[in-house]
């Protein structure tokens, strides 16, 4: 049963054999390498685009009963190490973009919450959401997807706790320690009408900027999965290469997109023997820090604040993608 | 009436706008439509989601473009 679910539910099996069959009929050879690439880009691209479509209108429902303001509210009930938690799982439903990332470190701390709880989550809110949770069970099934959350979580809570701790609350830009607002207001009641709708653009709006990513992350993907030798693939992030973590890192961290187009790829190259600890580093590098994050957040905080920050992120990912690739065996 | 929107200049914020001044033309009142981009006075109102609306200093809906015919509704 539980099989079952993963593979035609989750995995969407039934709509690789319908693909497979179409193209057939079509009169083209999908155990070639052509007919094989055409048949994992079509079956990869309508899988996600379905899940993409189901998963932000049921995240967007639920988080429009987190915005951020409330979500301030929630966290400055806590105290130490609690807050770095609370706001690591807050930062998991609370919406987010990069766009976002200033008003909300300048609504945190004007509203006197710690430097360090607003770090936990602000590394928690890209790195681990709802739809990365169900996406990579998806693919990866539960077992993963659970870990890769918890570490996730444990990164931002650690994280914002070692910020805490470097005292570096002069890092943050004047013009955002100066707004003295502790005004909270309650958001605007919503009937379910409303989240409903919210929920429905929320679709639209993330479709359109998204679905580029996802026909270039398929089209790598297919590329890998039809193209690309298992040898090489192997050599450069599978057990052959003791740095592939670092490499993945390090590729991933100034890469912008979004984890539906990383996913594709991360499928096709772990289906070629790269290990699972560097594949997972690279998705985490991807969505945590980008360089249009960064930029954004460069105007919120000093240079010195900002490279902490990236440390703490390249360390811990490094770290988790070690730690993955130590007890693969548990996991696959 | 004060209509003030609230938002840091992106397209959304922009959009939001347009919509209030299209909504009170079509209903014919007399407001004063304010448009707030520094974020500073933003989170003075206590707003972290953007494009937000306010109507006499009550905020009315956030993180929201809204529809001509919704704002019409709440003016």
């Amino acid at each position: 049963m539980g099989q079952f679910f993963q593979d035609q539910i989750l995995g969407m099996k039934w709509l690789n054999a319908l693909t497979g069959k179409g193209l057939s009929a079509l009169g083209l050879d999908i155990a070639s390498r052509l007919g094989g690439s055409i048949q994992f880009f079509i079956y990869d691209v309508i899988k996600i685009t379905i899940l993409l479509c189901l998963l932000i209108f049921v995240i967007s429902f639920l988080q429009s009963y987190f915005p951020p303001e409330r979500s301030k509210r929630i966290i400055g009930r806590f105290h130490g190490i609690g807050a770095n938690i609370i706001g690591a799982l807050l930062g998991t439903v609370t919406p987010f973009c990069s766009c976002s990332s200033i008003p909300i470190f300048m609504g945190f701390t004007s509203a006197g919450l710690p430097l360090g709880v607003t770090f936990s989550f602000l590394i928690s809110s890209p790195m681990v959401d709802l739809g990365s949770l169900v996406l990579l069970m998806s693919i990866f099934g539960v077992k993963i997807a659970v870990a890769y959350v918890v570490l996730g979580l444990a990164i931002a809570v650690i994280g914002g706790t070692m910020i805490e701790k470097l005292h570096m609350e002069d890092q943050v830009e004047d013009f955002i320690r100066n707004v003295n607002s502790n005004v909270n207001i309650e958001a605007p009641d919503l009937t379910i009408r409303d989240r409903m709708i919210y929920a429905r653009d929320q679709v639209v709006s993330t479709f359109r900027k998204v679905f580029p990513y996802i026909l270039v992350g398929v089209a790598i993907g297919a590329v890998i999965h039809n193209w690309i030798p298992e040898s090489w693939v192997e050599a450069v992030l599978g057990s052959r290469n003791p740095f592939g973590v670092v490499l993945a890192t390090l590729v991933g961290v100034p890469m912008y997109a979004d984890i539906f187009g990383t996913i594709p790829v991360a499928e096709a190259l772990l289906e070629k023997g790269a290990l699972l600890g560097t594949i997972l580093s690279f998705m985490m590098a991807v969505t945590t820090l980008s360089l249009p994050s960064l930029i954004m957040l460069r105007k919120a905080v000093k240079p010195r604040l900002l490279s902490t920050f990236i440390g703490i992120c390249v360390i811990g990912i490094i770290l988790v993608g070690y730690g993955f690739n130590a007890f693969q065996y548990i996991f696959i | 009436m004060n209509i003030k929107v609230l938002g840091g200049g992106c397209s959304k914020c922009e959009n939001l706008l347009e919509a209030v001044k299209e909504a009170v033309a079509e209903k014919g009142i007399e407001a004063e439509i304010e448009y707030i981009t520094d974020m500073a006075k933003i989170m003075e109102y206590g707003i972290m989601s953007t494009p937000a609306l306010m109507i006499d200093n009550k905020v009315m809906s956030m993180r929201r473009v809204l529809k001509v015919k919704d704002i019409i509704k709440l003016l």
